[in-house]
């Protein structure tokens, strides 16, 4: 056994969803990349808005209104102080990282990328922050160029002088890769990027789970991430923009909310963060999206971080024992605990399918990331990916069901 | 049929040793199909001779069921007329969608390909060389 910070198993009482059986075993889940589990308090959160606080927020003149706000307003400040914004004037709601991303390329995108310009993104980017600027690119006439990783999953943070130029006006990057497990130096890039005044937007949905986020540390113009990857509902994400920004930028959808007056032929905005939440938002995700990052913190993200760090080693070593070749850098000081792999000549598909019939789910196939597998390759791998309610049994179950993979394909 | 026993007993054996695996030249039509979400790859090539698929042969790479399923149809379709192999896609096709039983007479071995249908995410794997098939039926203007 290796000893973690968390205490798991009176955490795994949390998740309902434990509770069941899956193929009629018990249930290893090791698909949290995907999506993650959901534990009580938040889902009891979400049932206690339906109940006594329901209503439509900022409108109502009534009390219960008032609560509906209330609650709404609340869980914006916690997903400020989440990733320790300045304000909650910088947390627009969204139903999810991609809307947030896309919201960026409809508003400052289109005010700011003209023909000749460059956006600069990362051989590892998922699809919701690479396909979002191809058509950016395709509208504006600007260039999308990716910068290169290395055979271990690193980005060429060396090769930076090449890509970022005075043509580059964003650069887009995910702070933690959903296949390979790197933790980019944002940072670093995000220097590159404001030394030739461009802007960077940072794909948090894979990270946020995982890691103590600080904007500021990292200078993000633009942060997005996802409620469902991180304890809370579908449909609740955060784009988080610098108040500057997000104040000169055009509104995104146009309707109720987003309104200050409107005249038969114009109208004007609201303030920031409403002029972007145009319609009635996702009360109770947002509600919920509050109530996972309050479980999160009473955890410690430090904490969360730790228990990561000890899954990944464990499952890394029991996956090479195992014969699997591991994807992404072996450093578990720059990597997650979302480990692609492939076992020998078992198809990804074949492997998925035959660990399910032992309860253990992996997620097999691209995982939303196309030109990152032709890079690596391969057509497919196969993903274990492990948060704070996996145990080393789990990663046990997971190579035990290999052995019969083994034996099926030998 | 377990999944043991289906993977096992047919499906790995066309796996391993896949029958009619290369191009075929000459051909009257050759068509390249994947499975976007899961990167199985057909590529299809087929000779007529009148209204009788005289040959078929294929290449590709991909899952155990992907890859045994086009190697069982190329076995079953070569020498059937047009209308009889386009007929057999189409009922395995049903049989797939879970609207038809697979008659074991007819389909032989095939008929393994029936355990695949409580596996959901796996029977677009299963289809893909039959879909291919079909449309190489109608680029060759045959159907």
């Amino acid at each position: 056994m290796v000893s973690l910070p968390l205490d798991v198993e009176t955490l795994r009482k949390d998740f309902p969803v434990f509770d069941t059986l899956a193929r009629g075993k018990r249930l290893v889940y090791l698909d949290s990349a995907a999506t993650s589990q959901k534990p009580h308090q938040v889902i009891d959160r979400m049932v206690r808005f339906y109940e006594s606080e329901n209503a439509n927020v900022h409108r109502g003149i009534y009390e219960l209104a008032e609560r509906a706000t209330i609650a709404y307003e609340g869980a914006r400040e916690s997903c400020a102080r989440f990733v320790r914004a300045r304000s909650h004037r910088s947390i627009v709601f969204t139903r999810g990282t991609t809307e947030a991303i896309n919201l960026v390329r409809f508003t400052w995108g289109r005010a700011n990328v003209h023909a000749g310009d460059e956006i600069l993104l990362t051989e590892m980017e998922h699809h919701s922050n690479l396909v979002p600027w191809q058509l950016l690119a395709q509208e504006s006439g600007a260039t999308l160029r990716f910068l290169p990783i290395d055979d271990d999953g690193r980005l060429r943070v060396d090769l930076l002088g090449d890509y970022v130029t005075d043509r580059t006006k964003l650069v887009g990057m995910g702070l933690m890769s959903n296949v390979l497990g790197t933790i980019n130096p944002v940072r670093t890039v995000a220097d590159a990027a404001h030394s030739v005044g461009a802007r960077i937007i940072v794909d948090a949905a894979q990270a946020a789970p995982h890691l103590a986020i600080d904007v500021n540390e990292l200078d993000a113009d633009f942060l997005a991430y996802s409620a469902h990857k991180m304890c809370g509902p579908t449909g609740a994400g955060v784009l988080y923009g610098r108040e500057d920004l997000l104040e000169a930028m055009p509104p995104f959808h146009g309707g109720g909310e987003m309104i200050r007056e409107v005249y038969p032929d114009h109208s004007t905005w609201n303030d920031i963060p409403y002029k972007f939440e145009a319609g009635t938002p996702n009360i109770a995700q947002a509600v919920g999206m509050g109530a996972a990052v309050e479980y999160l913190e009473a955890l410690g993200m430090d904490a969360v971080r730790e228990h990561e760090i000890g899954m990944a080693r464990y499952a890394m070593n029991a996956l090479e024992a195992a014969g699997a070749h591991i994807y992404g850098p072996k450093d578990l000081s720059e990597r997650g605990a979302v480990i692609s792999f492939t076992l020998g000549e078992v198809h990804p598909h074949d492997m998925a399918t035959i660990v399910d019939q032992e309860g253990v789910c992996i997620r097999a196939g691209h995982h939303c990331a196309q030109p990152l597998m032709r890079r690596l390759g391969v057509p497919a791998t196969a993903r274990a990916s492990f948060y704070i309610y996996n145990t080393p049994e789990d990663v046990d179950a997971l190579t035990d069901a290999l052995e019969k993979c083994k034996e099926w394909f030998a | 049929m377990s999944l043991d026993e289906l993977y096992k007993e047919v499906i790995l054996d066309h796996y391993r040793t896949p029958r009619n695996k290369g191009r075929l030249d000459p051909h009257d039509v050759a068509l390249e199909r994947n499975n976007p979400l899961c990167g199985d790859e057909i590529e299809l090539f087929v000779r007529f001779d009148g209204d009788t698929v005289e040959g078929i042969r294929f290449e590709g790479k991909g899952c155990s069921i992907s890859q045994a399923s086009a190697s069982m149809m190329t076995e079953k379709v070569e020498g059937l007329t047009v209308k009889e192999s386009g007929a057999l896609a189409d009922s395995i096709k049903r049989m797939m969608a879970g609207e038809e039983e697979g008659d074991v007479e007819t389909l032989g071995d095939l008929v393994s390909l029936k355990g695949v249908v409580k596996y959901p995410v796996r029977i677009k794997c299963a289809l893909l060389g039959w879909n291919t098939f079909l449309e190489a039926l109608q680029e060759g203007g045959k159907a």
